[in-house]
């Protein structure tokens, strides 16, 4: 069972490994240019696993801010990882007992919570972590060959990789958007509200936005399109 | 090695595990409420449109072929073709337009 979990788990994370050795070969790229080592860069990608705080990161280190910026900043722009946490903890398979939640929470990231959430059923321990490790390698590996050797790719070819997670989370919200209008709404409020604050609100940061958007379009969407009792709980998610 | 960035790293790695740590391990409850399950239900859908929206219009430096590869995902996922598929291919979409757009100015 385990390892038919595992395995699922690796198979799922290929778009995510594929994505993060992209983005993070971006981040690599950037990393060494604000000052890091290489080491660094990928010590910073195992240990944290996120595009936006890391990017954030790079650049409080490089113009030489405070630990307390740099604990405010991780904050906010992190802060979605509790939703996202908090919503598919309702998705945990019996067998996720604490030791487990404590190892898993670290993968925590916005394309796994994705994809997971997206899983019919509950999702098991070994799943998540094969697809955290899978993604943790794309991650680490795309910041080290970005780091390393920032010009092995064509500018045409590396641009065009930065759409390849957007393209993935699109893949997602679109088929379930099409069977219930509860779940289209909110794709279409959330699309709005974060492209209105983004143009009008700019000094919203990125990962502050999405917080807002997720939390307020959410409320208003369960208010709007209560799901029947039949449906609820344990299904959650439709991809 | 530069102690000061690994106190930096460790400080945020800390920070951003604690984060994702907490909610994760602590509510073992099944939630009661009907309209925090609905809200919760919902988040994963607006989370990720809002992080697509508008970003991924930035994300290949170029509006022109961002858009492009938009609609191509969009096309796709509505078909309901694979995850990589429409990832890969929102990607060769941006990538082709990029190649044209020279040879039309």
């Amino acid at each position: 069972m385990k390892s038919k979990h595992f395995l699922k788990g690796l198979i799922h994370g290929i778009p995510i490994f594929l994505g993060y050795l992209s983005v993070s070969f971006g981040f690599g790229i950037m990393a060494v240019r604000s000052g890091l080592s290489a080491f660094e860069a990928v010590g910073m990608s195992l240990f944290n696993l996120t595009s936006a705080g890391q990017a954030a990161g790079v650049g409080i280190i490089a113009a030489g801010g405070s630990i307390t910026e740099m604990i405010l900043a991780q904050l906010t722009i992190n802060i979605r990882y509790s939703l996202m946490s908090l919503s598919l903890s309702r998705k945990l398979d019996k067998s996720f007992t604490t030791p487990h939640r404590l190892a898993a929470a670290y993968g925590m990231t916005d394309e796994i919570f994705a994809l997971a959430s997206g899983q019919p059923g509950t999702v098991t321990p070994w799943y998540m972590y094969g697809m955290i490790l899978i993604s943790t390698i794309g991650w680490c590996l795309g910041t080290f060959l970005g780091a390393a050797a920032g010009s092995i790719l064509p500018a045409e070819v590396s641009d065009a990789l930065g759409i390849v997670l957007y393209g993935m989370f699109i893949a997602i919200v679109i088929p379930p958007s099409k069977k219930e209008r509860g779940i289209l709404a909110a794709v279409l409020i959330a699309a709005a509200m974060s492209t209105a604050i983004y143009f009008l609100l700019p000094f919203i940061s990125g990962g502050f936005s999405v917080m807002i958007c997720g939390v307020s379009v959410a409320a208003v969407c369960a208010l709007l399109f209560p799901r029947s009792e039949s449906t609820d709980g344990e299904d959650g998610g439709a991809a | 090695m530069n102690i000061n960035v690994w106190l930096y790293i460790a400080v945020m790695a800390a920070v951003t595990y604690i984060i994702r740590m907490v909610p994760f391990t602590v509510f073992r409850r099944k939630i009661k409420s009907r309209f925090v399950n609905d809200m919760l239900y919902y988040i994963p859908y607006a989370v990720l449109s809002a992080m697509t929206i508008p970003a991924v219009f930035f994300s290949t430096g170029d509006l022109i072929t961002a858009a492009v590869g938009t609609v191509a995902a969009v096309v796709l996922a509505y078909f309901g073709l694979p995850l990589i598929v429409v990832a890969l291919s929102a990607s060769a979409a941006a990538y082709l337009t990029g190649l044209l757009i020279p040879l039309t100015s």
